[in-house]
């Protein structure tokens, strides 16, 4: 292993850490403005020209306000929680091909920080991680409507965890590999993987709504049931870390379906474009346009969560068991079907 | 390096499985439990087994383990009902405890150090060779496995739902 490979790589995890706070940090501007424009108001638009400053005085608060932490708290688990959310939001980051790999000054990099050949397992495998943040801050702040809270994450996280992994079955069937960058290679110009498994991707971005506790599945911070829900004793940058974390996993869980479903960096008239553009540029603009697939969804997560009212805990359970499971179920034996036919034929 | 590796990850498995049985409370037993489950998916990566780390980390680490923790915090509500252990309970554990380490001794004496196992395919645990030996020799008991575990699945359905009358 030399050493210019770890710079490299310790380079590359830099820029996508840095990358996704800062597109957490905007996310909560550009949520509030989301919000505004949906309900004909102007947002936050005092600091700085159209508020772009917001977020940097967000971010000041958090760090000003009192630390509390409750007296009969776990103490040690009660800081351990909103860490635990983010790094397992950050986590994720890891296996994504943010682009093609790159030539700079006769050097080929590849622009993914690792390529695990279980890429689309790690990933879930980071998701289902993801609820411990929310279950140990929950339980550790000694408060019944946190403790409610950490259940409910729980039990949501669990039952749409399920409906997830079934949807990315019948997606590998299509694939054959479980590599992000292979899947990614496969989906070269057009071929994205959402003309073959458009069932798979609306189940698969439902459950990721209710993986990320977005609206309408926030039921873990209803506040009209359960005041804040599980960050209802946190204070100061504490509550600060679990509300960035719940903006990163929405960035994750997008870059993983432009990834998986909207064929990442790849876009019609690729090839033609990798002439004229040379390959250093070439791939920059992939990623480009990569990071304008992620925005579309952050933009549609917000634009969901501010058009459809919150379920009730007995819908979202319906909903989850006993419709996208069994529609899960018949969409990979339809794949299966189909790519029987296709090869017998 | 490997070895020096595992032998970190190993003091580390033990260590911590240790803390699930000495720490009192419930939820941090679970939450020990968590990260010695955790070690064991390094161990796994040591040995070239990439798909068994992986499903360990979700099907213990992301699923069982959630559960496990679901339950005790919905028990775990007020804490004053623990029943207090009465003397002839802590006597019949001592004796179990002694039978446990009888047993442990003879165990360990019949056994011999056999020779390290070595595989024909230091890949097979990765996903496609696992999958393809799965399905290829070992395609009967698994499917066996796979219907039992659906029975169970079934049968557990079955319990929760109420008798219609």
């Amino acid at each position: 292993m030399d050493i210019s490979f770890v710079i490299e790589k310790f380079i590359l995890v830099a820029i996508i850490f840095g990358i996704s706070l800062l597109i957490a940090m905007y996310s909560t501007y550009a949520e509030r403005k989301v919000a505004a424009f949906l309900q004909d108001r102007l947002g936050p638009d005092r600091a700085g020209p159209f508020g772009i400053l917001q977020p940097l005085a967000d971010g000041v608060k958090m760090f000003m306000k009192e630390e509390i932490i409750p007296a009969n708290s776990s103490k040690w688990l009660f800081m351990v929680g909103p860490g635990l959310a983010m790094l397992t939001a950050c986590i994720g980051t890891a296996v994504i091909p943010w682009g093609s790999p790159i030539t700079i000054g006769g050097r080929v990099i590849p622009l993914q920080v690792t390529d695990i050949n279980v890429g689309i397992l790690y990933i879930f495998g980071v998701v289902s991680l993801g609820v411990y943040g929310v279950m140990i801050g929950g339980w550790a702040s000694n408060n019944k409507y946190s403790l409610l809270s950490a259940i409910r994450a729980a039990s949501q996280n669990i039952s749409y965890e399920i409906a997830m992994g079934l949807s990315i079955i019948a997606l590998l069937l299509v694939t054959g590999t479980m590599s992000l960058k292979e899947i990614t290679e496969q989906q070269h110009g057009w071929h994205w993987n959402v003309l073959y498994q458009p069932v798979g991707f609306i189940l698969f971005m439902i459950c990721a709504f209710a993986e990320t506790n977005r609206a309408p599945f926030d039921l873990p911070e209803c506040e009209t049931e359960l005041i804040g829900g599980y960050h209802t004793e946190y204070s100061s940058m504490k509550l600060g870390f679990y509300l960035f974390a719940e903006y990163i996993n929405m960035f994750v869980s997008s870059a993983v379906m432009a990834t998986l479903y909207f064929g990442g960096y790849n876009y019609p008239g690729m090839d033609s474009m990798a002439v004229w553009l040379g390959p250093t540029w070439a791939p920059l603009f992939g990623t480009f346009i990569f990071f304008m697939k992620i925005f579309a969804f952050i933009f549609f997560f917000m634009w969901v969560r501010w058009t459809i009212p919150r379920f009730r805990y007995d819908q979202l359970m319906h909903l989850g068991w006993k419709m996208l499971i069994p529609l899960a179920i018949a969409n990979i034996i339809v794949t299966g079907l189909v790519i029987a036919y296709i090869e017998k034929f | 390096m490997g070895t020096s590796v595992f032998y970190v990850v190993a003091a580390l498995s033990i260590f911590f499985s240790l803390m699930v049985i000495f720490s009192k409370n419930p939820v941090h037993s679970v939450l020990y439990l968590i990260v010695t489950f955790f070690t064991f998916t390094v161990h796994y990566v040591l040995l070239n087994a990439q798909f068994l780390a992986v499903v360990n980390f979700i099907v213990y680490m992301g699923a069982i383990m959630v559960l496990f923790l679901f339950v005790l915090m919905l028990l775990n509500l007020n804490k004053e009902n623990e029943p207090s252990k009465s003397n002839l309970i802590k006597v019949v554990g001592i004796i179990a405890g002694c039978c446990l380490v009888v047993t442990l001794i003879g165990s360990f004496k019949a056994t011999t150090l056999s020779n390290p196992l070595v595989l024909q395919n230091p890949d097979l645990g990765l996903v496609k060779n696992l999958g393809k030996e799965l399905f290829g020799p070992f395609m009967l008991p698994f499917e066996l496995s796979s219907i039992l575990l659906l029975t169970a699945m079934v049968g557990a359905v079955l319990l929760t739902k109420k008798e219609k009358v």
